[in-house]
Parts: C-alpha cells; structure tokens; sequence
C-alpha cells in the first residue's frame, strides 16, 4: 500500500511534468507560428520592394558617371629610333606599337614601356619617308608614303596563345599588299599627304606631292583562276585642286567620300565611286573666321566628321539627305573641349564616342549621340605627340613632348545613354533633323543605336488612350445600371458573366484582334463607323416607341430587365450598320472609304493599326472597371437613395446626383485601374499592331508599346549591354507608372470604404 | 412629350442598359466565335471539284475545302482591281484550300462564283493528311509494295488502309524505339561525360575511374548498335508500300505511306462516320505531338508543359499565398502596416506581367540560378543548368505574379468565418495556433482553394512574362520523362498560350495553321473559363454556408 502510495504522487508528477512539457511546447509553437505568419506577411511588402530595387539595381549603372585613372607612366622606348607617328595598342590593352618616322615599328608592353620587339620596315634604300596617315583603326593599317612617290601600307597583327593555359599576345608586322611599297604617283614626286583604305578586293590611296599635285590611284586585287598570285590593277587620276592648300585628307572606308579640308575650314567632298571619274559633291566653309582647324578625323562608321578647332571645340559634321533627296552637311553638334588647340582625336572603334586632346595635354571623352562629356582630366603638363586609345576604349596612351607616356585605364560602360539620348530630340547621324526614334540594335559594329523611349512612351499611351475611349462608356454605363437599376436576380447572372470576360487569357483577345478583328475592320471599316452612329440610335428609337407600346404588353416584362429586351434590338441595329454601310460608302465616299481616305487626305491604313488595339485593349479592360466600378455603386447605402426618391427626384436624378456623386472616387479608382492595367498590356498590342515605332497621332497606323518592346527585345539582348539596361528602364518606367496609378486608386478606394462604413 | 421624356431620364437609362447588352453580346459572341470556329477544325469537311475557267479563258479543275466566303461590293472588289460581270451587285468569292503544296506552292486559293463553271463532291476523292507539304486532296489510283502494283481501281481503298494501318504501327515503334531507347542512351552518355568533367575538376580523374568509365560507356554504346540496327529494319519495312494518286489534273504522283498520317475519303462518309472521325481527331489532336514547325499534328507537350508549370507554380503559391493573408486577417493589427500591406498586394496585382517576366529573368534566371551553376554543376560549364530560362524559373515568376490572387481570395474567405468560431476555440484553451491550424484554415480551405483556381486559371494563359523565362516554341523533350531525376527543372518547355501566339503570328504557313490556332484557343478558353466557374461556385457556396452559420 504504502509502495503503491509512494509511486502514484510519483507517475502523477511525471504526468504533470510531461504535460508541463507539453503546455511549454504548445506556447513556444503559438509564438513560432505568430512569428512565421508576421514574416510571410511582411515578405508581400518585401517582394515588391524587390522587384523595385532589383530593376533600379540593373538601370543603375546607366546613371553612373565615368572615370579616368592613370595606371603607368614611363620614357618612350627606343627613342633613339626617331620621333613617333602613331601610337596604337591591341584589344587586350597588353601590347602597344610605336611607328617612328624614321619607318620603324616598335612593339612594346603597356604596362611598363619595354620593348618587345623593334621591326624595320622594308624602305627602300635612298628613299626617305615624306608623309604618314593610319587607315581603318579596325584593321589596324598605316600607310608611309615615300620621297619616291610610292607608299607602304603596313598593318599591325596580335596572335593570341595560351601555352600552359596564359594568355601570351604574338605582335608581328604584315603587309596587306605586298611588302613592295606600290606606286601612287607615277611621275615620282615625294608624297607629303597621304590617305587610304583597302578591303579585300579594291584599295584606294590619295596623295598630295610635292609639285601640289593631288593623285586619286585606285587598286583592284586580281586573283588569277589557277594559282594563289595575286596581281594589283591599278588606274590613277589627277583632281582638281581646290585651291592650292590641303592640309587635311579623309577616306571613308567605303571608298565612296573623299573629305579634303584646309586649316581656314574649306571642306571639298569628292564623290571617288568612280576611281577614273572623281566628281565634286559639295563644298563649304565649316569654321568662323578667325578660328582654324587644328585636327580632324572620322567618328566610327566614316559617316562623321570629327572636326577639332583651335579654340578647344569639338565639332560632328555629317552629310545629311533631306526628303527630296538634296545632299547637305550639316553641324550635328558641338563640344566646348578646353580653351587650347585640339591636337588629337581618337573615334572609338565599337561605338560613337571619341577621345580629344588638346594643346595643354588635357584629354576629354566624349559621346555624341548622348552628347555627355563623360571625361575630363589633365593627363600631360606639355603638349601631346600622339595619343591611342585602345579598341574596347577601355585604356589610353598619351605620348608627351617630353617623350613620357602616359598609360590611364577609362572606366566608361554606358556613354550612349543620358537623359537627352532616351527623353529628348537627337540629331542622330545621317538624318535631316533631330529626331524621337526607337531603333536599338542591327548586326554592325558602326550602327548609332537609337534608344529614345519617347515614341515607345507615346505609343504605350496612345493604345491606352483608344482603349480607354472603347472601355469607359462601355463598362461604366453597365455599371451603372447593373449596379442601380438591374434586377438582383438578373444581375447575379451577369455581372459574373462579365467579369469573365476578365479571365480570357490576352493571349487569345490578341490573336484573335490580330487574324480576326483586324481583317474584319479592313473590310467593314465604314460599318464600324456607322455601328458608333446607328446602335445608340437605335436604342433610344426603340426605348422612345417602347413607352408607346401599351402597358399591358409592357408589363409582361419586368422592370429591370431592359437590358435582356435590348439584346435582340441591338444585334439588329448592327446588322443594320453593316449592311447599310455600302450605300453609304457608295453614296458618300466612291465606293470605298479607305481608298477615299487616302487620296483625299493622305491618310494612310495599315491593316493592325491602332483601332483594332484600341477595340480589343478595350475589350480587355472592360471587366476589370466594370467590376471595381459596379461594387461602388452597388455599395452606395440605400438610405441615401431613398431618401432622395421620398425627395421626389426621378430616379435618374437620384443615380446622377446622389449614386453617381457618392461613387465617384471608387469609379475614378476603377479608371485608374483600368488604365494601369491597360499600360502594362502586352500580348494584345504585341499581336494586334505592327510593332513599328512610329510616332504618328493617326489611328489607322500601327505603334509599340513599352511593353511590347520588352517582349520583342528582350530575348535577344546581350545581358549587361547598353541595350539590355534601357529595357530594365523601360520595365521600371512601367513599374512606376502603374505603381503610382494603383497605390493612388487603392488608397482612394480604402478612404471610400471607410466613408461609406462611417454613413 | 420629346422633351418630357428625356426629362424624365429614361432614355439614359436605357442607354445605360444598352451597354450592359452590349457587355453582354460581346462575351457571348467572342466564345461562341471561338466556339465555331475551333470546334470546325475537326469536322472532316467535304471535298469539292469545281470546273473553272477565269478571265483569261483558260479552264481547269480545282479540288480542294471550301473553307471561307467573302462578299465584296462592286465598287470595292473594282477598286481591287477585280472585274465583275453581269453587272452584279456583289463579287462572290470562295476561299479554297486546295492543299497539294509541293505541287501548287500554296495551300489556299481564291476562287470567283462567277467562273465556277461546275460544281460537284464526287464520292471518291480522298483527303491525305501527310506528315510534310500539308494535305493532298485528289483520287486514288493504285497501291504499290517494293515497286509493284498489288491493288488497283476499287480494291485500291481497302488494300491502302490496310496497309497504312500497319504501316501506323511500324511508325509507333520507330518512334518509341527513337524517343525513348536512345533518348536514355544519349542522356546517359551526357551524364557520364559530366561525371568525367566533375571528377576532372575535383583531381579524382584517374586510371582506375578512367577504365570504368570507358567500359559503360562501351556498354552503351553497345545497346546503341543494337538499337540501331534494329531501327535499320524497321526502317527498310516501313518504306516498302507507296500509293500513287492523282491529283486535279490527272497528274499521278507516289505518297510512301510512310509519309502519311491519315486517309479518309469524307464524301463518302455519313453522319455516324464523321461524327467518329471528329471525335478521334480531337482526341489525336490533344494527345499527338506537333508536325510541320507546329503548324499540324496535336498540342501534346504544350498541354503538357501548361500542366506542370501551373502544378509547380501552385506548390509554391498556396502556402506564400495564406500565411501572407492569415497575417492580415488573424494576427496583424488593423492599421498603418495592414494598409501599407493591402497597397503592395495591390500593385503585386497591378504591375504588368511583362515586368514579372523581366524581374525573373534577371533575377532568378541570372542572379539565382547563375549563383546555383558556379556552386552545384560546375562541371557543365560553359553550357548553363539553370543559369538559362527554364521551368523553374517560369513557375516561380508566375507564382509571384499570382500571388496577390491567392491572398485575396483567402482574406475573402477568413473574414467571413464568425467570430464566435475563433472565440469559441480559444474560450476552450487551444493557443492562437491550435484555433488558426485546427479550426479557421479547415473552415477556410474552399476559399483558399478558389484562390489556388483563379491563380491556376490566370497563369495558365498568361504568356508575356513566360516568353522570358522558359517558353519555347518547340521543346524536344518533355520535362518529365523516365531518366533520373525524372522530373527536369531546367528544361524549356511548350505552353498553350504560346503556342497560340508562336503559330498565329510566327509561323511561315500562317493561313494554313489558323483552324489550329482556334481549336488550341477553344481549348485554353475552356479550361479557364471552366476553372473560373468552379471558383465562383465554390465561393458561392461558401458565402450561403458561412451566412447560415452566422445566424
């Protein structure tokens, strides 16, 4: 007894401590849950807080400023071997070469200035070099020309290895035609200006000699069917002179343009398509008085001219083509460099940048599309000899009159972009004016990307602003009376029955605008104007004799079901607009309206042009106002409009007046709603436009929107480019947008539904 | 009296009334419109041979489905530039698809009334579904075995069916042979090589797994050859009977059955018949694989590929979905921070989904799934695992997306639930957990569920955020399938929505492939639309059971 006494308090504390147990376990559980469930719900304003940053994360480096930083700096290798030419370095930024007058090529390390290797060029014996210009920076050529009246054109080559898994860069020297000098002037005068370029099948070469004769000698590569030898054909031609004086020669790398300018600022362009036949294609004076050029060189693509003057300005010079086809060449823009001479340009290779350098040894990189200064540094204290910058523009040589280099890296990722490049009118090269235009990428390295987001902005709220003209009388006027005067019983069929409509996947509204709406308004587009006339019309015809009918007819119908009875009426009226359409196009418009259009205003049609998108964005949006607007009308307390029916108002009065009034922030949130969800629409517009970014108010053209402009670009841009970080942008322009309209419209509507719960 | 009736305000309200049928007629209109026309994709319509001769005088015979009619007023079809004789009011035309591609170069063909010179559907002219160069329409001539003729003339009919039905079984072998036997030897043999490489990395590459890795892969390679060979001849059998056929103009051409798909000869055909030939075309057209860069055969993958997306996307969308709105509901207090919350679900809900899709793309895709490839298969660089748009990535971004429909639909059904319910359990002593996990969220489970079918219902026709993260117009494996790990994360997949998209507007043959377009609309409308009612239903039901607990 007493054993079993003893163990019995016993189990029971070991019952109580296990419960004990348990109850503690039950409240550290309660407060785990209560803490998961606050972090999940907080984790909703995390996610959107995430999107946010991650998109300014990606747009982020665009607004980032660039930078310059010097890296090296040490004596000209091998300055005995004469004065340099040219500085150039290879895309690695590992190896540079030096040209010297004295026809030497020296290659040596960027990093600390020795020589790798020195290589005489085969200069014939009793021929002194006279004259030096450098070709296509992209093939890395330069062209000696010699007291002989011949040339050399010698090209700089970098092999890359990898022995042993490092990078190991070879240089060594070609000679793209043969390592004879080959003859540009045939009378054998010493050439003291020279200019060339060559591709694979044809070269052209201009020089001035010293009797100021100006020699056009063109070249084309002969290869002959049965071995490897290749034969140069050769043709020469004086031209005019232009004066006495060319201080400057440019070739474009089509060997179309020939560019010769004097110090005053002449510029005579030469047509040189012809090799035989060289035509003067224009001719003016491109600098104030006073004020002289001091360099000039093209910007990548050989369309513009950069053009330095000694006053520290930069200036871009194109030659533009107006609509009637008139040639002209035109100022595009200018920069305010420094106060001293420029001395030096470098054009970047891959994109429409360029680096300066004036008299005082400051340097300054520049983007014309963007028209940002990006850089602006002192880089020598005297007067530079030569400068290079490195093909990715990622690096530059300065070589000073005091025979230093300078070796600074160039922090410059996204130099294209700038507020007046994506919101403003941009000159852009080869167009008549400044222009908003949308054209991001094309296969070559010389094309100007044109990333204005002004005609995707303008054609995102043009289709809206259609879709909105279709959706808003359409959804508020059946919310008006679905939520006022319907039938309950009626309305709890059709207000899911629209709403419905909401779920379709856009897809499918797209496609079937884009095959189906589209072609259907081409061929009735005369009906779809008479449907906006004769449906209205004919429901008040109908409602006028409707009340005409006698009551005991009228009766057999319920109040509040007018909306049922209209069903067939409408379908009639629109089969009536249809129909009639034809006579009237007969009568009206010679048979066919959209023939009629565009000769007797011009008017232009495009088969998916903005109606369509208008119609079934529309479409798309109706639900979601009806929906939102309907609740708020349907919610407004009855006692206020009873109140005012017991007032004697009509009820039509009390639906404007009272209804209407009460409603109208939750019916201004539907709008905004509405129109957000509208803006970020994609696949409706992606299927029902043509996708051109055109800017033209017209609604038979086609547009793009932002969003549409994503889905089409998207996939096929290079992640961290430019280009991929402007989408970003334009996906935050879209976030923000519809951020702001629907926190706008959610707190509206959260004020209302205090209101209405305080009335 | 004019003016006293618009005084009185009827005739607004009846035009406001007019725009609710106008709501009305444009939902019933747009699903019957998909409705017909998609449902028409599977009638085996009937084959028509018209005499014709054209303007220039020169006759023909065309052969061919009357798929389309079009009435053009006289003074439009002058203006495009088409006579019209006997002064008639209207020009009528016909649009034939006359199929034979590789003969005629296009499928379609415009034909006037007003040439029809003979209009006739002769019992005898059969329709060839082929596996290229579209339909064949004309007559059968013969059958022929390894360059022989074995039927002729009216035992021609019998003998090609017969044979195309073996020859059908043939092709089911062949293809489960290809797909399925040497789809695994190849992805094993790609397993190994990664294998290799990660043991290359991690300096374990040595003689011994030198050798052993040699000898499976012999071993494979032996099943290959056997494989192969067999494939040989079944290849060589497949290819031995050829039916010559004559098209429209008595010009005879030879289909090897083995290129064909289908035969049927539809004039002949009654009611029953078709009625049984529409429904097993329906049924190839929802379980076959797509031919012709999607423009033929069935939606299979793409059916497929929307399955899974949406199963993976609501394994993660439910439990984000409800505790973010048991927060709002049970335990945050109403105020500041709820507000705050209720604006974000909001503009979860409003931010265009394109944006999702750029947000996944850089996100998961790049960050997140780039970050998975440096640490866990190191081995398959440069080619990336996850690092590229995948199913996963497309199920978590549309996840998101769906996420604020989820939380509303469940903040719905939780407040309805009384309070006595809550005060009930609590009164009893269970802790705020015991009361949400034991009796609130079983209350509330229909109405998370609507949540879980409305989000369903939205991502399933959602397509512009997918067309970054992971949807391709033609995947060629499904992402679940029978080699380890089975279900394939990373792999692209097809999805019905693109599928609309990619055929209507990408596609080279875009008239060709519109029936097909419409059926797979018809079917993606259906789902939603279906998925849609069964949400209100539940929530309806719902809304009348909580009423009656409340009183």
């Amino acid at each position: 007894m007493s054993e079993v006494n003893s163990t019995q308090p016993h189990s029971s504390q070991l019952d109580m401590m296990a419960s004990d147990r348990y109850q503690r376990w039950r409240l550290v559980k309660d407060k785990l849950v209560a803490r998961a469930v606050v972090v999940g719900g907080l984790s909703i304003i995390a996610a959107i807080v995430l999107i946010f940053f991650y998109l300014l994360y990606v747009v982020f480096p665009l607004l980032l400023s660039s930078h310059a930083e010097s890296v090296a700096q040490y004596d000209t290798p091998e300055p005995a071997l004469g004065a340099t030419l040219l500085l150039a370095m290879e895309e690695q930024n590992e190896v540079a070469v030096r040209f010297t007058e004295t026809g030497k090529a020296i290659f040596f390390k960027v990093a600390d200035g020795t020589t790798i290797a020195t290589e005489n060029l085969p200069i014939p014996e009793k021929v002194t070099v006279t004259s030096f210009a450098h070709g296509d920076f992209d093939k890395a050529e330069v062209i000696y020309g010699l007291s002989d009246g011949r040339a050399l054109i010698v090209k700089h080559d970098y092999k890359l290895s990898y022995p042993d898994g490092k990078r190991v860069i070879t240089p060594s020297i070609q000679y793209p035609l043969g390592n004879q000098p080959v003859v540009v002037d045939s009378n054998g005068q010493a050439l003291s200006q020279v200019a060339f370029k060559v591709d694979d099948e044809s070269g052209t070469l201009v020089a001035k000699t010293a009797d100021n004769r100006m020699v056009l000698a063109g070249l084309t590569q002969k290869k002959s069917l049965f071995d490897e030898e290749i034969t140069l054909e050769r043709s020469d031609v004086l031209l005019e002179t232009v004066g006495s004086d060319v201080d400057f020669m440019l070739l474009d790398k089509e060997q179309r343009n020939l560019y010769l300018a004097n110090r005053k600022g002449d510029l005579t362009i030469f047509d040189v398509s012809d090799k035989t036949q060289p035509t003067i294609k224009h001719k003016l004076n491109v600098m104030n008085q006073g004020i002289e050029i001091s360099s000039i060189e093209f910007l990548n693509g050989d369309i513009s001219l950069l053009i330095g003057d000694t006053q520290g300005e930069l200036s871009q010079w194109s030659m533009v083509r107006d609509q009637k086809n008139h040639f002209s060449v035109e100022k595009l823009r200018s920069f305010k460099v420094s106060k001293a001479p420029l001395i030096a340009i470098n054009a970047e290779q891959r994109r429409k940048g360029m680096l300066v350098a004036d008299a005082n040894g400051a340097v300054g990189i520049y983007n014309s599309t963007s028209e940002r200064e990006l850089v602006k540094q002192p880089v020598s204290n005297n007067k530079p000899a030569a400068v290079a910058l490195s093909p990715r523009a990622n690096a530059f040589l300065l070589q000073g009159a005091d025979s230093k280099i300078h070796f600074w890296h160039i922090d410059n990722e996204h130099p294209e972009v700038s507020f007046s490049s994506l919101w403003q009118k941009v000159w852009y090269e080869s167009y008549p004016k400044p222009d908003y235009i949308w054209q991001s990428s094309s296969a070559s390295n010389d094309f100007e990307p044109k990333m204005s987001l002004i005609p995707l902005v303008f054609g995102t709220l043009k289709a809206s602003f259609y879709a909105m003209l279709v959706a808003i009388p359409l959804s508020l006027f059946g919310a008006i009376y679905t939520g006022y005067f319907m039938t309950p019983r009626v309305r709890q069929y059709v207000k899911p029955g629209i709403e419905i409509m909401g779920a379709l996947p856009t897809v499918i509204l797209g496609f079937l605008a884009g095959l189906w709406l589209a072609p259907f308004v081409e061929m009735h587009l005369a009906g779809i104007f008479a449907l906006l006339m004769i449906v209205p019309l004919g429901v008040m015809v109908f409602a006028f004799f409707w009340q005409k009918v006698p009551e005991s007819v009228r009766h057999t119908i319920p109040e509040g079901w007018d909306a049922i009875v209209l069903i067939p009426v409408i379908l009639f009226s629109a089969w009536f607009a249809f129909a009639i359409s034809p006579t009237i196009e007969a009568i009206c418009f010679n048979g066919d309206l959209r023939t009629w259009m565009s000769s007797e205003f011009g008017i232009g049609y495009d088969q998916r042009n903005t109606l369509v998108v208008g119609l079934a964005m529309g479409f798309a949006v109706i639900p979601m106002i009806f929906s939102i607007a309907e609740d708020a009308i349907f919610s407004v307390p009855k006692h206020l409009t009873t109140g005012s029916l017991a007032l004697g108002a009509t009820t039509w009065q009390t639906m404007t007046k009272v209804v209407l009034l009460t409603a109208s922030p939750g019916i201004f949130s539907a709008i905004m709603i509405g129109f957000g969800r509208a803006v970020g629409e994609t696949m409706i517009v992606l299927m029902a436009t043509g996708n051109t970014p055109v800017m033209d108010l017209s609604i038979f053209q086609g547009l793009r929107t932002l969003s549409a402009n994503i889905a089409v670009e998207m996939p096929e841009s290079e992640v961290n480019s430019t280009h991929y970080r402007v989408l970003f942008l334009a996906a935050l322009v879209l976030f923000m947008f519809t951020f702001i309209v629907n926190t706008l419209a959610e707190m509206i509507r959260q004020n209302l539904r205090q209101k209405y719960s305080s009335l | 009296m004019m003016k006293a009736w618009f005084k009185s305000g009827s005739p607004w309200i009846w035009l406001t009334a007019g725009a609710v049928s106008i709501n009305l007629i444009l939902v019933v209109g747009l699903l019957a419109l998909i409705a017909v026309r998609g449902l028409g994709h599977f009638w085996p319509a009937d084959i028509v041979e018209y005499r014709y001769q054209d303007q220039t005088g020169q006759a023909s015979v065309i052969i061919g489905e009357e798929v389309a009619s079009s009435l053009l007023p006289e003074a439009q079809a002058k203006a495009a530039g088409h006579e019209v004789l006997n002064n008639a009011e209207y020009l009528v035309q016909f649009l034939v698809k006359t199929g034979n591609r590789d003969i005629l170069g296009g499928d379609f063909r415009w034909i006037q009334e007003q040439y029809i010179q003979q209009k006739s559907e002769p019992q005898d002219l059969i329709s060839i579904e082929r596996r290229e160069w579209g339909n064949f329409y004309g007559r059968l001539v013969s059958v022929k075995e390894s360059g022989s003729v074995i039927a002729e003339g009216d035992q021609a009919w019998a003998v090609a069916q017969e044979k195309l039905a073996k020859t059908l079984d043939l092709r089911d072998e062949i293809d489960d042979l290809q797909d399925h036997d040497v789809g695994a030897i190849n992805y094993s043999l790609e397993r190994l090589r990664l294998k290799q490489r990660s043991l290359e990395l991690k300096k374990q590459w040595n003689e011994s797994t030198r050798l052993d890795f040699a000898n499976q892969k012999q071993e494979l390679e032996k099943q290959y050859q056997a494989i192969q060979q067999k494939l040989g001849e079944l290849n060589r059998e497949i290819k031995k009977a050829t039916l010559v056929v004559a098209d429209a103009n008595q010009k005879q051409i030879n289909i090897p059955l083995n290129r064909i798909v289908k035969l049927t000869r539809p004039n002949s055909m009654g009611l029953f018949d078709k009625s049984i030939e529409y429904i097993s075309t329906f049924i190839t057209f929802i379980t076959d694989e797509p031919r012709e860069a999607n423009t033929e055969g069935g939606i299979f993958p793409a059916i497929f590929g929307t399955v899974l997306m949406v199963l993976l996307m609501a394994i993660v969308v439910t439990p984000f979905g409800v505790i973010a709105a048991v927060y709002l509901r049970e335990y945050a207090k109403q105020g500041f921070i709820t507000r705050i919350i209720r604006i974000a679900v909001n503009n979860l809900a409003g931010v265009p989904s394109i944006v999702y899709g750029v947000f996944g793309l850089g996100f998961f895709v790049y960050i997140l799934g780039g970050s998975i490839d440096r640490i866990f298969f190191p081995e398959a660089a440069p080619a990336p695992v996850f690092g590229t748009p995948g199913l996963l990535w497309a199920s978590l971004t549309l996840a998101l997306l769906t996420l604020p429909v989820v939380i509303v639909a469940t903040e719905e059904g939780l407040s309805r639930i009384p309070k006595s319910i809550r005060e009930g359990s609590l009164a009893l002593g269970a802790t705020k957990a015991e009361t949400l996990w034991r009796t609130v969220l079983p209350m509330a489970s229909p109405a998370i569920m609507t949540g879980l079918i409305l989000a369903v219902a939205r991502a399933a026709g959602e397509v512009a955020p997918l067309m970054l993260v992971g949807v391709v117009k033609l995947a060629p494996t499904l992402p679940l399938d029978g080699n380890f790990p089975y279900l394939h994360l990373d792999r692209k997949f097809m999805h019905l929505g693109f599928h609309i998209y990619d055929v209507g507007f990408q596609s080279p043959n875009v008239e060709a492939a519109r029936p097909l377009v419409y059926a797979t609309s018809l079917l993606l409308v259906m789902v939603i639309v279906g998925l849609n009612m069964f949400a209100i239903a539940i929530r309806n039901n719902l809304r009348e059971k909580y009423r009656a607990l409340e009183n």
